[in-house]
């Protein structure tokens, strides 16, 4: 893509859709704020002009639908007027969400990579397993959560690792299936030509079944990380608000800080695309330095 | 050629088989005589599979052997709980790898030809999953695992039965009310805004990175938020519900009506079909595997987010109000009980799906034999 055509066929769609976005989030703002700020005005016996009264449905200190600005300056007052490392802090609590994630993610990958290699390898588990494992995925899973949680919280498991669990289900599942299509996608030519070679079923694995499934591997990857990220928030909801971005959202819908959910959410969608752009990122050095072709 | 076929699993199985006897009685209440039928039961299913039998006969000694003496074992477990010796387990053990021959058996050597027709696809994942119901029954019981730490399979589906009015109620407010509308609100709202962006470039170019970047967002997150506008009852449900299905809705129907290759647009054009004449009678068509891509996942997403919303705030019924206020009240057999519904719920939405995609796009590549 050209330069002139990036800007003319991504940069200025998407900025003006993002445009008509925030303008209508301020009407929506103004819209469904005016309700409470007109019966508030009336009750207080106070009258203002339409600019006052504008301003005023912009700044409430719960409104209903937060503007853009006070969430903007919400996110900036949490995180780059405050330590990082103190609970007030977005930072500290994207932190606590964050670790949890990698960790889920990392063993969520782990685990899909190994059943995947067992599925390839052993008929008798792709028959019996593999339709289980994706009939597991039409389960809402995430309902289970307050279950694993609290049953963990029993045994005496706590802190980071239950909240990983949960991220580590979720996660599995994308890069169980990618990781069976990929060892699988070598052509039948190639399998032939390993077996021109006499090698056993390790070398195959690793000389032609491994490479040749990388890019399904980190195309389930990026599926993989953002659904680990979901699991982990998640996971933060039933353990009563300790640290978190979920905690975060649920302590704001306790006391009805709508500003905050709001702050909690851009957090949490920040930490999203930082996640997945650096698993794309990854993918690609990795795929240009093996030799595949740049798209 | 012998008559002998040794494999691992009949060898584990037979070894397993004779170290169950240095713990007899199995249980308290199994006496010493039951254990001697179990064994003697595995004994002949492990030895019957090591000769060379037909394919139906070896399947047929399989099943009866391994089931068999999981059937006495589960018996032997009345007003024992938690008496299990290191026999016991041995013993399931020893049905249990009979069993994985059976699995074995079935699912032949892999290769397509040794598929045993439209049956094994059905019967040996259902096999699995008896196992595991199995094996979770005996050791639950077996082992004495506390009751609300995790219920035995028997006690879930005794639950189940006992309360089908509250299951009912909350079936009727999740799934519904909430899932069900927001499902179709969504997903609609998402096939139309696609088609409208699809008639101008530009919408569509400014979409589909914002759609594939949303995509990946925490969405439930704005459960909190919708449950404070729209209040406790189902619609705060169901906007989440619609919020979370469009955007899968509309970046999957967007990518879908590209797929036409240029020389079918050509052809239609030739015919000088109009704008819509083409949408409905080509790239509709062409957008369908993608459009049915969108509905599975949506079916998922749909029921999480209905379910996690309820962790935020409900009226007294609901399947997430349910599992939320039953864990804290440590009544274990509920929560799995509106789990197993859920996931019932979840797979019979998802095969209903993937049926009537069957018979929509029957003309796709992946549906030919």
């Amino acid at each position: 893509m050209t330069a002139t055509g990036f800007i003319k066929d991504r940069l200025v769609p998407v900025g003006s859709i993002l445009l008509v976005i925030l303008i209508a989030w301020y009407f929506a703002a103004y819209s469904m704020n005016a309700p409470f700020q007109r019966d508030f005005d009336r009750r207080a016996g106070e009258t203002r002009t339409s600019v006052e009264f504008l301003k005023k449905t912009m700044s409430q200190p719960k409104p209903t639908m937060p503007a853009p600005h006070q969430v903007a300056t919400n996110l900036w007052k949490n995180t780059l007027t405050v330590k990082p490392w103190s609970k007030r802090s977005l930072v500290y609590h994207s932190w606590v969400t964050l670790s949890a994630t990698l960790l889920g993610f990392a063993m969520g990958t782990a685990l899909g990579v190994a059943i995947a290699i067992g599925i390839v390898h052993i008929p008798a588990l792709d028959r019996s397993f593999l339709p289980w494992i994706i009939a597991s995925q039409t389960i809402p899973i995430l309902a289970t959560a307050p279950m694993i949680i609290v049953l963990l919280a029993a045994i005496g498991v706590t802190g980071l690792l239950p909240k990983a669990l949960i991220s580590t289900y979720l996660s599995f599942f994308p890069v169980a299936v990618g990781m069976v299509k990929g060892l699988r996608s070598p052509d039948v030519l190639h399998l032939d030509l390993m077996r021109t070679y006499s090698a056993n079923r390790m070398q195959t694995l690793w000389k032609l079944r491994i490479p040749a499934s990388v890019p399904f591997f980190f195309t389930s990857m990026k599926v993989a990380i953002a659904a680990s990220l979901i699991g982990a928030i998640v996971g933060e909801l039933p353990t009563g608000a300790v640290a978190g971005i979920g905690s975060k959202l649920l302590a704001g819908s306790y006391y009805s800080q709508t500003v905050d959910i709001f702050a909690a959410l851009i957090a949490g969608s920040i930490v999203a695309i930082l996640l997945v752009t650096a698993v794309d990122v990854v993918g690609r050095f990795v795929n240009t330095r093996m030799g595949a072709k740049s798209q | 050629m012998s008559v002998f076929r040794p494999n691992w699993q009949a060898l584990m199985s037979l070894l397993a088989t004779l170290y169950s006897l240095t713990a007899v009685p199995f249980t308290d209440s199994m006496g010493s005589g039951t254990p001697l039928i179990v064994v003697a039961i595995l004994l002949a299913g492990a030895l019957a599979s090591m000769l060379r039998l037909s394919f139906a006969l070896e399947a047929a000694v399989l099943t009866l052997a391994s089931f068999g003496a999981a059937a006495v074992l589960i018996g032997g477990l009345a007003d024992a709980f938690g008496t299990a010796s290191r026999g016991y387990f041995a013993a399931l053990g020893a049905a249990w790898l009979l069993g994985w021959r059976l699995v074995t058996v079935l699912s032949g050597d892999g290769s397509r030809g040794s598929d045993g027709g439209g049956g094994t696809a059905i019967i040996v994942p259902a096999l699995f999953g008896l196992w595991v119901v199995i094996l979770w029954e005996c050791i639950v019981r077996g082992a004495g695992v506390p009751f609300v730490l995790l219920p035995p399979p028997s006690a879930i589906g005794l639950k189940i039965t006992n309360s089908t009015s509250i299951l009912a109620a909350d079936f009727k407010q999740t799934v519904l009310k909430a899932v069900l509308f927001g499902y179709v609100v969504g997903s609609l709202t998402g096939f139309l805004v696609a088609i409208l962006a699809d008639r101008f470039r530009f919408f569509a170019n400014g979409l589909l990175p914002i759609g594939n970047m949303v995509s990946a967002l925490p969405m439930i997150g704005i459960a909190p938020v919708m449950v404070i506008w729209f209040g406790f009852d189902w619609q705060s449900k169901a906007a989440v519900v619609i919020v979370m299905t469009f955007f899968p809705m509309l970046v999957n129907t967007l990518a879908g009506l590209a797929a036409s290759s240029d020389m079918e647009r050509d052809l239609m054009r030739t015919y000088g079909a109009t704008h819509w004449q083409v949408l409905l009678k080509l790239r509709l068509q062409a957008a369908m595997p993608f459009i049915f891509n969108a509905l599975k996942i949506n079916s998922t997403l749909a029921l999480i987010g209905a379910i996690v919303a309820e962790f935020f705030g409900t009226p007294i019924v609901g399947m997430g109000f349910r599992i939320s206020t039953e864990v804290g009240r440590m009544n274990l057999d509920m929560v799995w009980a509106e789990i197993a519904m859920a996931a019932i719920v979840g797979s019979l939405f998802y095969g209903a799906l993937a049926l009537l995609e069957r018979s929509v796009t029957f003309w796709h590549p992946s549906y030919r034999r």
